[in-house]
């Protein structure tokens, strides 16, 4: 059996631009997130996909409420964030973390390894002295507890990183968002930061919404993918089955696109070549926002919007003409 | 003409003055470049793939100290004068980076940007080096490149800017385009569109590209011939197919085996740090982190070596156990 932890319905995120046009100001609106629904077990891993812009980091920062959704609802153990007191968000907000891509930025260069560590304990309130959980986290993520006086400059990205997955667990989080955790580490050290998270999810239990443009890593950790474009999810499903029988012509494109290590299969394969970039979500395309870049596209996908249907795969995709 | 050796390096050191005490990046690097190859560069961050290149180029800063040679098309490049470089770039040899932004003038129309590096090499009139201009926007993949020519570097989307900075670079037919991570700041279906582009110049042209990148998936795509590079040294060396099918190098066989790959269950990291520049481990550089690590790994610094089909700087390479295949 398993226990639904987090359902996100129809969430959508504007951002409005002031654009200085002269004398005129102009005022444009991003649609960063637009109606995005998925829902999360409790010690799952949901990978989100897509290329630059897609919304992923807004979706990100809309379920830990570190941005207010334009609309839409996020609910986490059956509580609706939005409808929750100021105080009842900061109590629940302890169970969601996040851990960021640089681990050169995210650490504040003047605290000591510990006192980054345990300043979510301290701003929580959480009473005592936090040594022995310092020590405890630091323990957890394959570091010595010595590291605790030491500074951020004195360790490599990979301990970083691991530093900021101590600081991320030190509530004991049931929800952690993990966004582009490994992409600023070396392919030496990613694979040992990827470990780490898998025995961290199978001791502790916790759910994990990974977030990645590299599409083999996704594979490898999540249970469930989620690929998208321009803001929606166009196509949502087992790892497997995305992986496997793509869908979404976007997917397809996205999977071929990505190069395996295996000269072999890289020289044999067929390739779907997309033309052009990502359009900007400041008016992204009528009807199905991969038209622009989609050799399937007709009339209809102008005018009509596709909205996501389960397939005989078992994903959803939102395609008027689906691979499969 | 394949096998034919357009550009060589040997005994390559660069030394670095910071604060910090002297940095050396480069510590003695042998690569050859052969005619209209794609020659692929793998390596981790700091491992001294951009140095090497941007002394091939004169483009180091004058805190850097550079010994050894870099013959091209028979001259010798290290220690020539600034006159003569600004000679060689452009014309023999050309180089592109991970940001096309600031590779560009923004002030300037993109076929102005070409004409000024047609003119540079070339004595050409105004209306053939327009005509010129817009023949290399089109052969890079730009839509309609009379109109674009016009335009200014701010107009063109992330990949249409790098699309325009090779054609820069391609402009006087170099015998050389050093590409150092030219998409590692790309969306991937954008990537796969420039790789596209760097293959089409390299048949088209015969111009022998220098990919630089630490993407082994793009390595396997493209290359030819690759060299990995660990700690500012070449350590293995050899044709695409023999370095994936049975690497020598105990850390190119880490890097091959640490990646994900479908159906593989759990992931398996090379163990340790990347080195530190400034007080790099003796010998054999990789064997703090080095499954087969021995005494003899500690004393004097391996060189490049035939084993079989490739080049390996491992002093053990020939006691090794064979390596799993990755092809
Ligand atoms: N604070 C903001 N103000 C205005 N626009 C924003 C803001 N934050 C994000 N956006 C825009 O919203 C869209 C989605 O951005 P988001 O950061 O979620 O993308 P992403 O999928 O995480 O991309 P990346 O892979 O580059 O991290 C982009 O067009 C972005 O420019
Ligand atoms: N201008 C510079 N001054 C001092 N050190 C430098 C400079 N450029 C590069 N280095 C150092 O040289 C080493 C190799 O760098 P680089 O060639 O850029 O690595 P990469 O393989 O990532 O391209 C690194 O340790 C880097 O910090
Ligand atoms: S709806 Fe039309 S344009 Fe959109 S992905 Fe499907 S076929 Fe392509
Ligand atoms: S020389 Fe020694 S330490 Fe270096 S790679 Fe070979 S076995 Fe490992
Ligand atoms: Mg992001
Ligand atoms: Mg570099």
């Amino acid at each position: 059996m398993t226990t639904q932890l987090l359902k996100v319905t129809n969430l959508v995120k504007n951002f409005e631009l002031r654009v200085n046009n002269g004398a005129r100001r102009k005022k444009r609106i991003v649609q960063a997130v637009t109606n995005v629904s998925f829902g999360l077990e409790k010690g799952q891993t949901l990978g989100l996909v897509g290329e630059s812009g897609s919304g992923k980091t807004t979706v990100g920062r809309c379920v830990l409420r570190l941005i207010e959704p334009t609309s839409g609802t996020v609910e986490f153990e059956g509580q609706e964030l939005g409808s929750l007191k100021f105080e009842e968000l900061r109590a629940l907000r302890r169970k969601m973390q996040i851990v960021f891509q640089d681990p050169f930025a995210s650490l504040d260069p003047k605290m000591t390894v510990g006192a980054s560590i345990s300043e979510p304990l301290v701003v929580q309130g959480v009473p005592g002295d936090h040594t022995d959980k310092v020590i405890e986290l630091l323990e957890l993520v394959g570091l010595a507890p010595d590291h605790a006086q030491r500074f951020p400059h004195e360790f490599s990205g990979g301990q970083r990183q691991r530093i900021g997955v101590a600081r991320a667990l030190a509530l004991n989080p049931a929800l952690v968002v993990l966004d582009e955790p490994v992409s600023a580490l070396d392919v030496s050290i990613q694979a040992g930061v990827v470990n780490l998270f898998e025995d961290l999810q199978h001791r502790l239990g916790m759910s994990y919404i990974f977030i990645a443009h590299d599409l083999s890593v996704v594979r490898h950790i999540a249970d469930r993918v989620a690929v998208m474009y321009l803001g929606k999810i166009v196509e949502i499903g087992d790892q497997k089955a995305v992986y496997e029988k793509p869908s979404h012509p976007y997917t397809k494109a996205l999977l071929s696109a990505v190069p395996v290590p295996d000269p072999k299969s890289e020289r044999a394969r067929q390739r779907i070549m997309l033309e052009g970039d990502v359009p900007s979500p400041v008016n992204p395309p009528s009807g199905c926002r991969f038209r622009t870049r989609c050799w399937k596209a007709q009339d209809v996908c102008t005018q009509e919007e596709p909205i996501l249907m389960q397939r005989a795969s078992g994903q959803m995709s939102a395609c008027h003409f689906p691979e499969s | 003409m394949m096998g034919e050796k357009v550009m060589q390096i040997r005994d390559l050191h660069v030394t670095f003055d910071t604060p910090s005490g002297p940095l050396e990046a480069v510590r003695g690097v042998d690569l050859e470049v052969e005619a209209g190859e794609l020659l692929g560069v793998v390596g981790e961050s700091g491992s001294g793939k951009s140095v090497t290149f941007l002394a091939t180029m004169g483009l180091l800063p004058t805190r850097a100290h550079v010994t050894g040679s870099v013959v091209l098309e028979g001259e010798q490049l290290i220690g020539a004068s600034a006159k003569k470089m600004r000679d060689v770039r452009g014309r023999l040899l050309s180089m592109i980076f991970q940001d096309p932004l600031s590779a560009l003038n923004p002030v300037h129309r993109i076929g102005d940007q070409i004409s000024e590096m047609l003119h540079s090499h070339q004595s050409l009139t105004r209306r053939e080096s327009e005509k010129r201009a817009i023949e290399l926007l089109d052969i890079v993949g730009i839509p309609q490149p009379a109109d674009r020519a016009r335009q200014y570097p701010h107009e063109f989307s992330g990949g249409m800017r790098q699309r325009v900075v090779i054609a820069i670079a391609i402009a006087n037919n170099p015998k050389v385009l050093i590409a150092d991570e030219p998409t590692t700041a790309l969306d991937v279906t954008v990537q796969a569109q420039i790789l596209e582009v760097i293959e089409r110049v390299q048949e088209r042209f015969g111009t022998a590209v220098v990919l630089i990148t630490h993407d082994l998936g793009v390595i396997a795509r493209v290359a030819d011939r690759v060299n990995v590079m660990y700690a500012g040294r070449n350590v293995e060396h050899g044709t695409i197919h023999s370095l994936f099918d049975h690497p020598s190098h105990p850390y190119t066989r880490g890097l091959l085996a640490s990646l994900p790959r479908a159906g593989k269950q759990r992931l398996k990291p090379i163990t340790g740090f990347p080195p530190n520049m400034l007080q790099p481990p003796s010998g054999c550089a990789f064997h703090p982190r080095c499954e087969f690590a021995a005494d003899v790994c500690r004393g004097a610094m391996p060189e490049l070596r035939q084993i079989d089909d490739l080049q390996s700087a491992c002093v053990r390479a020939k006691e090794l156990p064979r390596a799993e295949s990755f092809v």
